[in-house]
């Protein structure tokens, strides 16, 4: 289906990271948005305020992150798509309706400008370190996807793919932008509306008396009924079976888990996305991701000039994880070396998928700027000893 | 000044709640309140418990620090909370040790109103003061749910369509000891009352308009000027409630035109500008606690 007009703001433009995803939302048909005002994230729902009245959007400040993610929630259970912004802290207070999405199977966008922390950390500075809590934030067992932009244009483009995966895979969708891409302006590609993809809500055609909201019959996930339809009706955090009543026994919770996780590691093959340089032939492969990919792409210059064979692999979508191109590298490459803005989290992954095969380099920055991109080459010279 | 008189002062000064030099906007009513708030408090050196705001922002870095007292910095939604926590220690131990919440309206009206709001049916022995400048100005001008109708944010840029909430009243009905407003331009009124709440036990709360020149879009050198506006015009109430129940009226409006309020301040240029209902309000407002004062009017002693 191609985008409502209505959201396009066709043409080039210079605009802030911030800016370029809210354009994205609208660009893929967002209407609902409800957020907190909280740094470095509050001008993208700033943005939305203003242009959604053009388009007969509801953008809503809540009274904290709590409410902004629960509001977003109930929305989408209209059929509207919605969606919510935030950085550190409120992505916390997040985590426990972010886990009833995923339970309930709503489609939602979350967008997290990432900034220093823990707790209030550097509100105005840069951080990467939200990427675990992103993958394991709400308890109990859950799979969901997370993109991660490294300019304003992907800014634009990924939150229209966040918009298409949550309708696809109908599960909450987190665009892990950083504090440096949410503040760096540069030029964005804003294409006309027809030339935009978006997927639409896969609203069912059942017979009013025979639907139920979580039967699958084989398919990953179930149609949609929107609140309100005519349909009988129930969805729940609980434990439920197809009808979405609750079901209080080990059957029921291993079949409705099961299928939630399934849906996403089923499809990860076709979810995972990632851009290599280089990589051909290569004893060094940088996997980066976010602002760092950009510092990490001249380390792998500076490298090369240097005689050594190092190639980027750059995560576009961060969760689910790409193992399956990790394992194949680590059987043919040295070592891994993965700069980020944190102590250590994507490297803890690569090294589960390199399992011993290749070395793993953890480059760790604690946050409030980027790493120097001559660490980064040291470290690669040093694995490539 | 001897010497040693000097230095007096100066360890004085940084003994006190708010040091001198901060980073402060010119004309921020919160900073005029934490001095005055100093000087009710004479010599007493409490402990502030102080969420995401304005207030957060003036402790600055080490080691020009502009709080001369121990400070928490709670998380947004939990200055009461982490409050509750402080005062019950202090009262197990002994000790006499004045807790304080010192919040803006965001932290008050919003994401603090559940711990707020538990912390006064607990009737937790503190003294919360929220300094409400109508706005988040620390993230750049957001409207809150004490923003004005007809007031133009980042988020309301036609203007806010609904009217503040009015969190006296529902204090009031918390039946919290004591509860009043203070004005930056009533300087005895101010006093008083930050001595009223000391003397009392349990819960209390001070509810301030604070003037905020980089949200109000107003000048700096109009802040206190505005305030006492606000009260002259009725706008503003100065009042003080007993027990949640016995209302004492502090001062009245005397006339003065809402619109020498409303002209000095360009947040209220917007489309959404109603001084009809803003009046309308105003005249419900002064009916409710007219009759509240003369229906269940506070002790003499009190």
């Amino acid at each position: 289906m191609r985008a409502d007009p209505a959201g396009v703001l066709t043409g080039v433009h210079y605009l802030d990271g911030d800016f370029a995803c809210g354009e994205g939302a609208m660009a893929a048909g967002c209407r609902f948005v409800a957020g907190y005002p909280i740094t470095p994230s509050t001008e993208v729902v700033e943005r939305i305020a203003r242009r959604f009245p053009r388009m007969g959007g509801t953008f809503v400040q809540m009274e904290d992150e709590l409410a902004s993610m629960a509001a977003v929630v109930g929305a989408s259970w209209t059929g509207t798509k919605s969606m919510t912004v935030t950085s550190g802290p409120g992505f916390s207070l997040m985590m426990e309706n972010i886990g009833l999405a995923v339970m309930m199977e709503t489609p939602c966008v979350v967008v997290n400008v990432q900034r220093g922390g823990p707790s209030t950390g550097l509100p105005t500075m840069v951080g990467q370190a939200d990427m675990m809590q992103a993958r394991w934030g709400s308890h109990g067992d859950y799979e969901l996807i997370a993109l991660c932009p490294q300019s304003p244009q992907e800014a634009f483009d990924l939150t229209i793919d966040a918009f298409n995966l949550s309708e696809q895979y109908r599960v909450p969708v987190l665009v892990m932008m950083d504090e440096c891409v949410g503040h760096m302006t540069e030029k964005v590609i804003v294409r006309p509306a027809e030339d935009i993809e978006v997927v639409p809500r896969r609203l069912t055609a059942a017979p009013r008396g025979e639907f139920q909201p979580y039967r699958v019959d084989g398919r990953p996930v179930p149609e949609f009924a929107r609140a309100g339809d005519g349909y009988r009706f129930h969805t729940t955090g609980l434990t439920h079976d197809e009808r979405g009543y609750p079901v209080m026994n080990a059957e029921c919770q291993e079949k409705c888990v099961r299928r939630l996780v399934d849906k996403i590691r089923g499809s990860a093959e076709q979810i995972v996305r990632f851009e290599e340089e280089g990589t051909e032939g290569a004893d060094i492969v940088v996997v980066c991701y976010g602002i760092t990919a950009r510092v990490a792409r001249l380390a792998v210059h500076l490298a090369r000039e240097r005689g050594v064979k190092a190639g980027v692999l750059r995560l576009v979508v961060v969760w689910p994880f790409p193992e399956q191109r990790i394992r194949e590298l680590a059987r043919h490459i040295r070592a891994f070396v993965v700069p980020e803005i944190n102590y250590g989290q994507i490297v803890l992954e690569v090294e589960r998928c390199a399992a011993g095969q290749a070395a793993v380099v953890p480059v760790p920055h604690g946050g409030g700027g980027v790493h120097d991109p001559s660490a980064i080459c040291q470290s690669i010279l040093r694995a490539a000893q | 000044m001897t010497t040693s008189a000097y230095l007096r002062e100066q360890r004085d000064l940084a003994d006190g709640i708010l040091r001198p030099g901060n980073t402060n906007c010119a004309g921020c009513g919160m900073s005029i309140g934490l001095q005055w708030l100093e000087q009710a408090l004479e010599n007493e050196r409490p402990t502030l418990c102080i969420p995401a705001c304005c207030g957060i922002v003036t402790a600055g870095s080490f080691p020009t620090s502009a709080y001369g007292v121990p400070t928490v910095a709670t998380t947004f939604a939990s200055s009461a909370a982490v409050a509750t926590g402080v005062a019950s220690v202090y009262a197990m131990n002994g000790e006499k040790d004045l807790t304080i919440c010192w919040t803006g309206d965001g932290g008050t009206y919003d994401i603090g109103v559940a711990t707020l709001s538990a912390a006064a049916e607990r009737n937790e022995d503190l003294l919360y003061v929220c300094y409400d400048n109508e706005i988040y100005g620390n993230t750049g001008g957001q409207r809150s749910s004490a923003t004005p109708r007809g007031v133009k944010t980042s988020t309301t840029p036609k203007g806010k369509a609904e009217p503040k909430k009015d969190m006296m009243a529902i204090m009031a009905a918390h039946r919290i000891p004591y509860a009043a407003t203070l004005s930056v331009a009533h300087r005895e009124d101010f006093l008083r009352k930050v001595r009223t709440a000391r003397r009392t036990k349990g819960f209390r709360f001070l509810l301030m308009l604070s003037p905020c020149p980089t949200g109000w879009k107003s000048e700096p050198e109009d802040s206190v000027d505005l305030i006492l506006t606000a009260v002259r015009c009725g706008l503003f109430p100065l009042y003080e409630v007993f027990e949640g129940r016995r209302y004492r009226i502090n001062a009245r409006p005397d006339g003065e035109p809402l619109e020498s309020y409303i002209s000095r301040q360009r947040r209220y240029r917007s489309e959404l500008l109603d001084l009809d209902a803003l009046r309308a309000g105003i005249e419900a407002q002064w009916a409710y606690l007219e009759a509240m004062e003369r229906t269940f009017p506070a002790g003499e002693h009190e």
